[in-house]
C-alpha cells in the first residue's frame, strides 16, 4: 500500500521546518492541481445545493473549513488508536459530533449565524471531502500536516463554491452578494435574468466549465484513455 | 498494544460513544436556557416585523410590551377562548398544528396598536418542501387587507424555497385582500413568474421554489379559515 509507505517516510524524517516545501504543497495543491471538487470530484452535492447565492457559499465554505480543521486534527491525534475495522464510523462520529457541537454553541451565542447554517449542518456532516481527507490523509499523518491539508482542501473547495455562486447569482438574479449589480437600464432594454441559472443543473454545468478551463490550461491533468 | 483485537475495537467504540454522547448532552443541556431565550426573542422580533417594526434582540421584549396591546386565543370554530395559564404568546403553532388534534388547537391572535391604528397579527404554520414553514401575517384594521408578513422555514433550499424569509417575497403580500366581497378566498401563491398585476388574491411565487411557495399559500388558506368568523364578527361590529 503506497499510503502506508508514505506514512512511515513522513514519520521517520527528522525535524521538518513548519513550512517545508512539502507542507506548502499540502496547502497549494488542493487549490489547483488536486482540487477536491474539480479533480477529485468530491463534495459535488453541496456545490450544487448552495451555490445560488454567494453569501451562502461563503458561510458554507467557512463552516467546512472549521469542521475540517477540527476533524483532521482529532483524527490525526487518534490515528494510532483507531481500530482500522471501525475507522469510517469513528470518523463519522467525530465529524457529526463536531458539527453539532458548533451548531449548539452558535445557537446559544450567535443565533443569527446559526440560523443561516441551519440547512448546512446536515450537508457538512455528509460532505465527502471531509471524510475523504480524514481517510486519505489525517489517518496517516501527524497533526501539523493534517492541519495544513485541511486548510488547503477547505480553501480549494471554497474557491470553487464561491466561483460557481458568483456566476449563478450574477446571471440568475443579477446580484452579487445580495446587491444588485446589473443596472435597471439593462432590464429596460429587454435583458432578462436567466432562470435556468437558479436551478441545480446549472451548478454542474458551471463546475464543468471550470474543469474545462482548468484542464485546457494545465494539460497534464487530462486523463489518457 | 494490538489495536485490531476484537476486545480493543469494542472498548474503543464504547469509550468514543460515551465521551461524544456525554459531551453533546452536557453542552446541549447547558446551553438550553440561552437558546430558548433566543427563540423567544426571535418570535417577538418576527411578530413585530410583520407590522414593520424593526427590533434588535435586545429591545424586542420592551417593544413587544409597548406595541402588542392584546392577545386573543380562538378555538377551532373561531370562538374566543381563554384556557388557564396560557397566553397567546406561549402557543407554539408549529408544534401545536403538528401534534394536537384539530379540535384541541388554539389559535393565537395579536392585536397591535400604534398611533391609534390597530393591526391584527395571525401566526401560522405549514409545510414547505423539506420541513416546516411558519410565519406571521398582519392585517389592517379592516381585517381584510394584508399590511405585512414575515415567513420563515427550517430547512428549505437556500436561494430557492428559503427565499420566503426575504423581504422581496414577503412584500408581495402587502395590499392583497383575503375577502372577495363577503366571501373568504384567502391569497393564492402561484407559480413564479406569473403575471399577478391587479389580482388582489394572487401572489407571485418563487421561481425554483414552487412547492415552498405553494406551501405558504396553503398555510394561509387553512389557518386564516379559522379566523374568518372572528374577522367577520369584528368587521360587522365596526361598521
Amino acid at each position: 500500500m503506497s499510503e502506508t509507505a508514505e506514512t512511515t517516510a513522513v514519520v521517520k524524517e527528522p525535524k521538518e521546518p513548519l513550512f517545508s516545501s512539502k507542507n506548502k504543497r499540502l496547502l497549494s495543491d488542493p487549490l489547483n492541481d488536486d482540487n477536491p471538487i474539480t479533480i477529485q470530484v468530491l463534495g459535488i452535492c453541496s456545490a450544487l445545493a448552495i451555490t445560488v447565492q454567494v453569501k451562502q457559499a461563503v458561510v458554507m465554505s467557512l463552516s467546512v473549513l472549521v469542521v475540517m480543521i477540527g476533524a483532521n486534527l482529532i483524527v490525526s491525534l487518534l490515528r494510532n488508536l483507531i481500530p482500522s475495522r471501525v475507522r469510517i464510523i469513528v470518523q463519522l462520529v467525530i465529524v457529526a459530533a463536531l458539527v453539532i457541537l458548533v451548531d449548539q454553541v452558535l445557537k446559544a451565542y450567535l443565533y443569527d449565524v446559526s440560523k443561516q447554517l441551519s440547512v448546512f449542518v446536515g450537508l457538512i456532516i455528509t460532505n465527502c471531502i471531509i471524510m475523504g481527507r480524514l481517510e486519505a490523509f489525517a489517518l496517516a499523518n501527524k497533526p501539523w500536516p493534517s492541519f495544513l491539508d485541511a486548510v488547503g482542501n477547505a480553501a480549494g473547495y471554497g474557491w470553487i463554491l464561491i466561483a460557481v455562486a458568483v456566476v449563478r447569482e450574477l446571471f440568475g438574479s443579477g446580484k452579487f452578494y445580495g446587491f444588485q449589480v446589473i443596472p435597471d437600464a439593462f432590464y429596460d432594454f429587454g435583458y432578462y435574468n436567466n432562470g435556468l441559472m437558479i436551478l441545480p443543473p446549472m451548478a454542474l454545468i458551471t463546475v464543468g466549465i471550470i474543469i474545462w478551463i482548468q484542464r485546457s490550461r494545465n494539460t497534464k491533468l487530462i486523463e489518457e484513455n | 498494544m494490538d489495536v485490531n483485537k476484537n476486545s480493543y475495537t469494542f472498548t474503543f467504540s464504547a469509550i468514543l460513544v460515551i465521551v461524544v454522547g456525554a459531551s453533546l448532552a452536557f453542552v446541549a443541556e447547558g446551553l438550553k436556557p440561552l437558546q430558548k431565550e433566543n427563540v423567544r426573542l426571535e418570535k417577538m422580533q418576527n411578530i413585530l416585523a410583520s407590522v414593520k417594526i424593526e427590533a434588535t434582540p435586545e429591545e424586542a421584549a420592551a417593544k413587544f410590551e409597548q406595541y402588542i396591546v392584546d392577545q386573543v386565543m380562538l378555538d377551532n370554530d373561531g370562538n374566543v377562548v381563554s384556557p388557564d395559564g396560557l397566553t397567546a404568546f406561549d402557543i407554539d403553532v408549529v408544534k401545536e398544528f403538528k401534534t394536537l388534534a384539530i379540535e384541541k388547537r388554539n389559535y393565537p391572535l395579536f392585536v397591535f396598536q400604534e398611533n391609534g391604528a390597530t393591526k391584527y397579527i395571525v401566526p401560522m404554520a405549514g409545510n414547505g418542501l423539506w420541513g416546516p414553514i411558519w410565519g406571521f401575517v398582519a392585517f389592517e384594521g379592516d381585517m381584510n387587507t394584508i399590511y405585512g408578513s414575515t415567513f420563515d422555514h427550517k430547512t428549505e433550499t437556500p436561494g430557492l424555497g428559503a427565499e420566503i424569509n426575504q423581504p422581496d417575497f414577503q412584500n408581495k403580500f402587502v395590499g392583497k385582500t383575503i375577502f372577495d366581497g363577503s366571501d373568504y378566498v384567502s391569497v393564492e401563491v402561484v407559480k413564479g413568474g406569473s403575471d399577478v398585476e391587479g389580482k388582489s388574491h394572487m401572489v407571485d411565487g418563487i421561481s425554483g421554489g414552487t412547492i415552498t411557495s405553494k406551501g405558504v399559500g396553503e398555510m394561509m388558506q387553512r389557518t386564516l379559515n379559522v379566523y374568518v368568523p372572528y374577522f367577520k364578527g369584528n368587521q360587522k361590529a365596526s361598521l
